[in-house]
């Protein structure tokens, strides 16, 4: 059964046995899924409300007055464990209901030891990876921590005093550019997901059960990019009407350079320093990086130290021998760039266990490298019938969040996610992408993918076929 | 161009030394950054293109090029250039028809089976091997190595040569496997 987290308590079933949004509730609200949850569950289907509550939570409960259901008891059950870690209270202090002596102001904030993220993955090797944790974040913006990494030739520690971006080819100005020159540009501020177009791959290649969100789907990551628009420093530089690609080149010790079409260049494309709020991290390529939003990560060069205006593209390795996609009808495509929709239900997922039968928040991630998600929908039984998920604030080549509520039965389920783009564009199944390309293709995997959960609860990875 | 103002995608599109006046508000330039001198960009501008623009004088031959290998390149790559895991094979023709890969996910791709370009195994070698070292052979030495890897991948007879033309020219079996990308979004399923 699946309802709706952002109506209001649900009085009536609709035909299929979904949940139809009623008006006049004032307790639920459409933020705070563990409220309508435990609503739900009161209202609906006669579990004690108690049921999920930790233990010995309720005599702190009584102690508090005003505060009633879940979020109450959320929130005071964290308060003795959290009390016994603080050094320096007073045992009096500690014991007093509902108070706890804090630490005092920090110099750089650090994470709640109770709530330590999932770490990354990394391989520990020159030219490796390392997986955001989707399964643990919550939300669209992903940790600067956390973004996942690519490189060809590890993390060089570029000193930006000395770091320079040279402009020249097809241009009238030739331009050498400090990394302070580069912030006196007029400059922007977007939101944007990165996805290395091998996202999924190790999933399709060789699926596991065992495999979490940050396995399958680990290679994508969302931030708050600030810099200048690529237009604004190609007008600067006086680039010529022939010129029709740029190529694009990082100072890290492989030189990754990679061609790119100049209509991106009068599109969207950003030279960044800024990521959510700071500098860059040196794994996203600090001082400088290419952002192209919405096209495959390897082509948003880090690290960033040259782009050279030409007329063709340069066929460089990294655009040929790999990121590029055979196909069935013995073709391969290159300069695939735009990521297709995809979406992954990032909770509930591979570690976690459904301990509880009754309402759950069924929650991920969805985003399109062709601008805004306009509906996910969100499947229990395998791709049998399908409900539109609520989605959170959409912005265009940006992971957007959505959650629907589920009533788990205690039977074995199938949850699949279902995302579609603005241009009508459908997340496709496993066939049909195969159909489409081939079962040799591997890069640009956005077939429909989720969990199966059995009747004891546990959680596996699962293709839609 | 849908974010872009106006007045960079005109300057763009119509070419910015003769339409691009710019306003008081915007200027035809911001007048921020110096000028790229001819030193600036030689020292970083190592590229080649398939048309063999940027390839640099000199030349270099297989038989140098495999003892080179063998020295350098073989602890990663094979005697036989056959990969050791996680380093990449580099040699490989087969399968020779019909370019099979997009239905067999188990076939390699490798330089001789299904790299388009010459030149892009020139400037790679170049630009980032050997992976420890990357910049550390001198230009004949690429073009011996390359030579070599050529051979290996039997696109070029035992023994050859090669210099800025004669790489210019070859033409790699995989040369017309690649087309354009035609997803354009919409309901089809590319
Ligand atoms: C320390 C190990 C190491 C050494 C030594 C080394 N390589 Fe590599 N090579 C690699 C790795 C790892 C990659 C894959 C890089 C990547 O995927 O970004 C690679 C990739 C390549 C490729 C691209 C293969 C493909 O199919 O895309 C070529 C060509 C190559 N190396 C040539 C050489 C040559 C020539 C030498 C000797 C001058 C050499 N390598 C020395 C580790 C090495």
């Amino acid at each position: 059964m699946i309802g709706s987290t952002s109506s209001n308590v649900v009085n009536e079933l609709d035909r299929d046995g979904f949940r139809m949004a009623c008006a006049g509730c004032t307790i639920c609200d459409r933020t705070q899924l563990s409220m309508t949850a435990e609503v739900h569950t009161v209202a609906d289907s006669g579990v004690e409300p108690g049921h999920a509550q930790p233990a010995g939570a309720i005599s702190r409960r009584e102690a508090i007055e005003g505060m009633a259901g879940t979020l109450g008891v959320a929130l005071v059950a964290t308060i003795p464990v959290a009390s016994a870690a603080q050094a320096g209270v007073s045992p009096v202090a500690a014991s007093a209901p509902g108070r706890l002596m804090g630490a005092p102001t920090s110099a750089l904030g650090v994470r709640s030891a109770f709530a330590p993220p999932a770490p990354r993955t990394p391989t520990g090797q020159l030219v490796g990876s390392s997986l955001t944790p989707l399964h643990s974040l919550s939300g669209t913006l992903t940790p600067s921590d956390l973004h996942f990494e690519r490189h060809h030739a590890g993390v060089p520690a570029i000193d930006p005093a000395t770091h320079r971006l040279v402009i020249h080819g097809l241009v009238d100005r030739p331009l050498t550019l400090s990394v302070d020159d580069l912030k006196r540009f007029p400059q922007v501020t977007r939101i944007h997901f990165v996805e290395c177009s091998g996202n999924g791959r190790a999933a399709w290649v060789s699926p596991a059960p065992d495999m979490t969100p940050q396995r399958t789907d680990g290679l994508t990551s969302n931030s708050e990019w600030t810099g200048v628009p690529l237009a604004t420093l190609f007008r600067e530089a006086g680039a010529r009407r022939e010129a029709t690609w740029f190529l694009a080149e990082g100072a890290d010790a492989c030189l990754m350079t990679r061609s790119v079409p100049m209509e991106k260049a009068l599109d969207d494309a950003l030279v960044v320093w800024g990521q959510n709020g700071e500098a860059l991290r040196p794994e996203q390529g600090f001082p400088l990086r290419l952002l192209l939003p919405g096209w495959e990560g390897n082509a948003n060069v880090k690290w960033l130290r040259r782009l050279e205006l030409g007329t063709a593209p340069w066929m460089t390795r990294w655009e040929t021998s790999k990121y590029t996609d055979p196909l069935r009808d013995g073709t391969a495509r290159i300069f695939s760039f735009v990521m297709d929709a995809k979406s992954i239900i990032t909770t509930p997922a591979v570690p976690a266990r459904l301990a509880d039968r009754g309402w759950h928040a069924v929650s991920g991630v969805a985003w399109s490298g062709r601008g805004r998600i306009t509906r996910v929908e969100v499947s229990a039984d395998s791709g049998s019938t399908w409900h539109d998920a609520d989605l959170g604030p959409a912005l265009p080549k940006a992971h957007t969040r959505f959650s629907m509520m589920w009533n788990w039965t205690g039977e074995p389920a199938v949850l699949l996610s279902r995302a579609t783009d603005e241009t009508g564009y459908v997340q496709p199944t496993r066939q049909a992408l195969m159909d489409a390309r081939g079962a040799g293709t591997d890069y640009h995997n956005n077939a429909i993918r989720g969990w199966r959960v059995d009747a004891d609860g546990g959680i596996a990875f699962h293709w839609e076929t | 161009m849908r974010r872009i103002p106006a007045w960079i995608a005109v300057g763009l599109v119509v070419g910015c030394q003769a339409a691009d006046e710019g306003t008081a508000e915007t200027p035809a330039t911001w007048g921020i950054g110096r000028a790229a001198t001819a030193a600036d960009i030689a020292t970083l501008d190592l590229d080649v293109a398939p048309s063999g623009a940027g390839l640099p004088p000199g030349s270099g031959d297989a038989v140098r090029g495999a003892a080179l290998y063998q020295a350098q390149c073989a602890t990663c790559h094979g005697v036989n250039g056959e990969g050791i895991a996680p380093n990449p094979p580099l040699v490989g023709r087969e399968p020779r028809e019909g370019f099979p890969f997009g239905n067999d996910p188990k076939l390699v791709r490798t330089i001789g089976n299904y790299w388009p370009e010459a030149t892009t195994l020139f400037d790679y070698i170049r630009r980032t091997m050997p992976l420890t070292a990357p910049g550390s052979l001198s230009d004949p030495d690429v073009y011996s190595v390359t030579a070599h890897l050529l051979v290996a991948n039997e696109i070029l007879p035992a023994g050859a040569t090669l210099d800025s033309a004669s790489l210019a020219a070859i033409r790699m079996p995989a040369r017309d496997r690649f087309v354009r990308d035609n997803r354009q979004g919409g309901r089809e399923v590319r």
